[in-house]
């Protein structure tokens, strides 16, 4: 238990500095102007499913900070905010993954899938834009739309780089019982 | 430290380098506060004239924090575009009453009301920016962790956000060695292969990534394990320094700002200050 929690602290950092580096120096871009694919959601997704719904949160909480803080201005709290909850509710489901014993079959790949989505869908259909026309008072279309945006391209990176990452990493791990008497 | 470049430490001898970085710390979220929540122009005024006087307090100068200025700026002209372009009428809506100046075309007007309203959110953005700047510029990375333990944040996190501080350039070189070996393999992001294709190739570079992340985790985390990490409820911090008397100044300065605007803004019930009625 001990080294569970010593173990989560690091995964924390190690998790941030992550999505800080994506989020800051990795820009795929997407076709659409000016809006670049987000990796730095799938790597959230699959630390969280692995780590779970603390660790999760903080990995968004503290990677997103700093890279508001690295553009040089004050952390636009209420994305901050929403990049935790992604991470906490992915999270959530890191009992039921199991992602150490190695398996990953069609049921966890669905419940990861579903997972993303729900995360992604809450954090920037709800509660992005709500905190955003409750803190800094900005129209409701605007914010909405981004959202949607924000929603949608993020569910998809967290659910196919996110998933195609998880079942490559599944792979590298020896299952229990597979080993066969000869 | 590496982590100074990716937070643009400034060190030099001056009145804000010398306070503690708790202070600093706590001052940066009070101020940020006070200015999320106040949409009070007379509010915003005041906080703009403190935020400035501590820039120069600072004797950092303006072109060492050009990019960030530069960044900011396009950020807040883009955000005020976009907001105009999706809802002209905002201000109107905030302010009850409706000036026209000018009609453009379809739904487009230009009322004193949006431009007041656009002033003062671009007044926001300025009355942040400096404390922003100041406070990762002239804040030792170093002292982070120390900081947050100090304002009340359990040390376990602290010490995960020293440790980010710490791999930030480390995983940033390794994704750049990683990124060129597979691209020299012909794994392609950019432009010129489709989208799926990118979202794919993505993946061949981020999973060593994530193995060899994973493997530092385990690393890092039985090296703490074996200097007895997390045994104890507290802990002690190398960089720490005591209070001085400028810190319990800064600290009040900060507490009574945030009342002050608290209470100027709500004096009146609405969170705007409305010079239309």
């Amino acid at each position: 238990m001990k080294n569970s929690s010593i173990k989560t602290v690091v995964a924390v950092g190690i998790g941030a500095a992550l999505f800080f580096v994506l989020g800051r120096f990795v820009a795929i871009p997407s076709g659409v102007p000016n809006t670049n694919i987000s990796l730095q959601y799938a790597i959230l997704g699959m630390l969280a499913a692995m780590y779970g719904p603390v660790a999760g949160g903080l990995i968004g909480f503290i990677g997103h900070t700093l890279i508001d803080l690295s553009w040089g201005g004050s952390p636009w709290w209420s994305w901050v905010i929403a990049s935790t909850l992604v991470g906490v509710i992915v999270g959530l489901t890191a009992k039921k993954m199991a992602l150490s014993e190695g398996d990953f079959g069609k049921g966890k790949l669905a419940l990861f899938a579903v997972a993303n989505v729900v995360a992604n869908a809450v954090s920037w259909l709800l509660v992005a834009p709500g905190l955003d026309i409750l803190i800094y008072a900005e129209p409701a279309d605007k914010v909405f739309t981004q959202g949607a945006f924000a929603a949608i391209v993020n569910s998809l990176t967290a659910v196919i780089v996110g998933g195609l990452l998880v079942a490559a990493f599944c792979k590298t791990i020896a299952k229990k019982g597979s080993l066969d008497k000869e | 430290m590496a982590a100074n470049t990716v937070l643009n430490y400034l060190p030099r001898k001056s009145f804000v380098h010398g306070l503690t970085g708790a202070t600093k710390l706590a001052f940066f979220l009070l101020f940020t506060f006070a200015s999320m929540i106040t949409y009070d122009t007379r509010v915003l005024i005041g906080l703009m004239a403190v935020s400035f006087a501590a820039f120069k307090a600072s004797r950092i100068k303006l072109r060492e924090v050009r990019f960030m200025l530069v960044f900011m700026l396009v950020f807040l002209i883009l955000n005020n575009v976009f907001i105009y372009l999706f809802s002209p009428e905002q201000g109107v809506e905030i302010y009850g009453t409706r000036h026209v100046i000018v009609t453009l075309f379809w739904r487009y007007t230009i009322t004193w009301e949006q431009l007041f309203y656009t002033l003062n959110i671009s007044l926001k953005y300025f009355v942040a920016l400096p404390v922003a700047i100041l406070f990762i510029s002239a804040t030792d990375p170093s002292e982070f962790a120390a900081s947050l333990n100090r304002i009340g944040v359990s040390y376990r996190v602290g010490y995960s956000v020293a440790i980010a501080l710490r791999y930030i350039p480390d995983i940033q070189r390794d994704y750049h060695s990683i990124s060129q070996a597979q691209q020299a393999r012909g794994v392609e992001l950019g432009k010129s292969e489709k989208l799926s294709a990118r979202l794919k190739n993505s993946v061949n570079i981020l999973l060593p990534l994530i193995l060899s992340s994973l493997a530092r985790i385990d690393t890092i985390s039985n090296a703490m394990e074996l200097r007895g990490f997390g045994k104890k409820k507290k802990r002690t911090w190398y960089v720490q320094r005591p209070f001085a008397r400028n810190d319990y100044l800064v600290l009040a300065l900060g507490v009574a700002l945030l009342l002050a605007s608290l209470v100027i803004t709500f004096w009146d019930g609405d969170r705007f200050f409305n010079p239309f009625v």
